[in-house]
């Protein structure tokens, strides 16, 4: 059972709290994602998990051992892979590769074996001795995953892998790594800021904030249903629309969310679909090709002038003239309500 | 711009270096203003000469069990500052203090330490139960040898250790969590992953424990001055003692002039070894 089990984990430095009480349980084979913006403590997280970093407090167990005492990285079965690849300069792409099977004195030609396959799984076989300057981003993430799952790891954590590589890159690596995942089956934890990543490949995603796990969930739990105002404005772009409408019918204190996609102009529901309709001023147009974001303002109860996005895909083809005020509707079941105070969801 | 730049390395630096080689064919003297032409006679002479075969063998000998030391030592203090302690920053002043000390007067305090009746080293090993009989430091010829690469590591090694901190921070760190995170223990981690990173930086070190120990005068000169029985000599004490105190300008200049190529190939040596590691292995 190669799960992680994180009980009330605490980090602290000096005064500040990077980790505050996590509390997360990972399934074997699981991918799970740990989203969050800079300094959320995601990196502390995962670094104490690879044994990097010693926790203030709390528990963490890896296959069922618990490991946070003074367990050292390489008795905890774990493997890492980080945002800069940490390829070793001086040593070929093989010598690389070898570089753990060597710390646990396998014989060498044992090694030679291991790494050739390995090397042939990831397609690497031709770089094998190359010097990693001499290879190109892709190929050296590439080769920094090879070394990390050559031991055959329990555990395997990504701090930002995709980070480095060019924004086309990205989608085909992003890709390669979820089927690649899935084809292993280790447990996997991975560490990024960016919501399109964390949504394409997690089975669960932790969104995490100042050293909270704010919501955990699959990918449609966090983006369908969020907790609390923070997950629903860091998931999703454009983020949640946020309205505080001071509306009689609901309790005091209020927000009101809903998605950009949601936000239509009222054409293109039907004249009894059940919707919400708004009076939308429109300031700006966004043609982005698949999408046209619309940008402009809502003055409805106590909101005034607040900023509102809607996102039209390209098959809603309707005018929306700047500096015009047009009705826009939400669908009535793609609406959420916050509390004000906490932020946290209500259910009306 | 460059003017001064200029003049100050013509004048001080090139003119005693042009004159050092042409007095090595004169048979100037320090006593006359005198410039005879005497060929390849100085070098004859001094290659035929025991004492200065012997200090040539001492200059390798001294330089190369400096640096060894310097390394060892070097690499094992910057280890040791590595780490946060408290008193971190008087511990780091006290070891710069040997590099900061004027070598005379180190070397005199020396001189002290390994003398033949006070030693305080002989004192310290005899009270621990180490040594049985007595070291006369200064008055064998071995361990006279072995005094003065003492006192030169000791001098160089602040230095050493100094440009190895600057060279381990410069290891990003990720790398070396890397290979924690591989399974590498601390002296695998050492061997395979730091110091040969650090072999740019080693090489520069290096260099320079090199060229301050095989031209050093002092050390040497207030140790042993060049005995026991001339057994002790370098190249430049010997140079001194022949071409000022003897007089001889001549041999004196051809006894320094065998420094240089000794110098300049372990100049290019390392210089090229740095270069190497660097291409080969710099992080991109």
């Amino acid at each position: 059972m190669a799960g992680v089990d994180i009980r009330n984990l605490r980090k602290q430095f000096g005064d500040l709290s990077a980790v505050d009480g996590v509390n997360l349980s990972i399934r074997e084979g699981e991918f799970l994602v740990l989203l969050g913006p800079s300094g959320c403590g995601k990196t502390t997280l995962l670094r104490m998990i690879a044994g990097l970093e010693r926790p203030t407090g709390g528990e963490i167990h890896i296959a069922g051992e618990r490991v946070d005492g003074d367990v050292p990285p390489r008795a905890r079965g774990i493997a890492m892979v980080f945002q800069s690849y940490a390829l070793y300069p001086h040593r070929t792409v093989f010598q690389n590769i070898a570089f753990p099977l060597e710390a646990s004195r396998l014989p060498r030609t044992q090694i030679a074996e291991k790494v050739q396959r390995a090397a042939d799984m990831f397609g690497i076989s031709r770089y094998l001795d190359r010097y990693p300057r001499q290879l190109s981003g892709g190929e050296r993430q590439r080769v920094a995953l090879c070394r990390a799952l050559v031991r055959d790891p329990k555990v395997f954590l990504l701090d930002e892998p995709l980070a480095n590589l060019d924004a086309k890159l990205r989608n085909t690596a992003r890709d390669e790594l979820k089927r690649f995942q899935r084809q292993i089956r280790t447990t996997t934890v991975l560490v990024t800021h960016d919501q399109v990543e964390a949504m394409g490949l997690g089975d669960r995603i932790a969104i995490m904030d100042r050293g909270k796990v704010r919501q955990v969930g699959t990918p449609e739990e966090v983006y369908e249903d969020p907790v609390d105002t923070f997950v629903a404005t860091f998931v999703g772009q454009p983020p949640m629309n946020l309205l505080d409408l001071g509306d009689p019918a609901l309790p005091p204190r209020t927000l009101l969310g809903f998605r950009p996609e949601h936000f239509l102009p009222r054409s293109v529901f039907q004249p009894d679909e059940d919707v919400r309709a708004f009076r939308f001023s429109v300031r700006r147009v966004e043609y982005l090709g698949s999408d046209r974001y619309v940008y402009g303002s809502i003055s409805d109860g106590a909101a005034t002038d607040t900023t509102v996005i809607a996102k039209l895909p390209a098959t809603i083809a309707l005018a929306i003239p700047e500096g015009e005020q047009q009705e826009f509707a939400v669908p009535r079941r793609a609406l959420r309500y916050f509390d004000a105070a906490t932020g946290s969801s209500r259910k009306i | 711009m460059l003017a001064p730049a200029l003049a100050y390395v013509i004048v001080l630096v090139g003119v005693p270096f042009v004159l050092a080689i042409v007095l090595s064919f004169s048979n100037a003297t320090a006593g006359s203003l005198s410039f005879g032409w005497a060929g390849l006679g100085n070098y004859a002479a001094i290659l035929g000469d025991p004492i200065f075969l012997r200090a040539l063998r001492n200059s390798a000998v001294v330089t190369v069990g400096t640096q060894l030391l310097v390394v060892i030592l070097a690499t094992a203090a910057a280890q040791v500052f590595r780490a946060t302690f408290r008193g971190k920053r008087f511990a780091r002043f006290v070891l710069l203090l040997p590099w900061t000390v004027p070598v005379s007067l180190a070397a005199i305090a020396w001189t002290w330490i390994f003398d033949s009746t006070f030693s305080v080293i002989n004192w310290t090993l005899k009270a621990s139960g180490l040594l049985h009989g007595w070291l006369y430091w200064l008055g064998d010829p071995g361990l006279a040898l072995t005094a003065i690469i003492i006192v030169q590591a000791w001098r160089i090694f602040p230095f050493a250790t100094v440009i190895v901190l600057a060279g381990l921070a410069s290891i990003p760190q990720e790398i070396v969590e890397a290979a924690v995170v591989d399974g590498a223990g601390f002296w695998r981690r050492l061997f395979q992953v730091e110091l040969p990173l650090l072999l740019p930086v080693v090489a520069v070190a290096v260099l320079f424990g090199v060229v301050y120990t095989a031209t050093d005068l002092g050390v040497v000169y207030i140790l042993t001055g060049g005995g026991p029985a001339n057994t002790t000599h370098v190249l430049p004490t010997l140079a001194f003692q022949r071409g000022i105190l003897g007089a001889d300008l001549g041999q004196g200049a051809a006894i320094a002039v065998f420094l240089l190529p000794f110098l300049i190939v372990v100049a290019v040596a390392m210089l090229r070894l740095a270069r190497r590691a660097e291409v080969g292995g710099a992080a991109r």
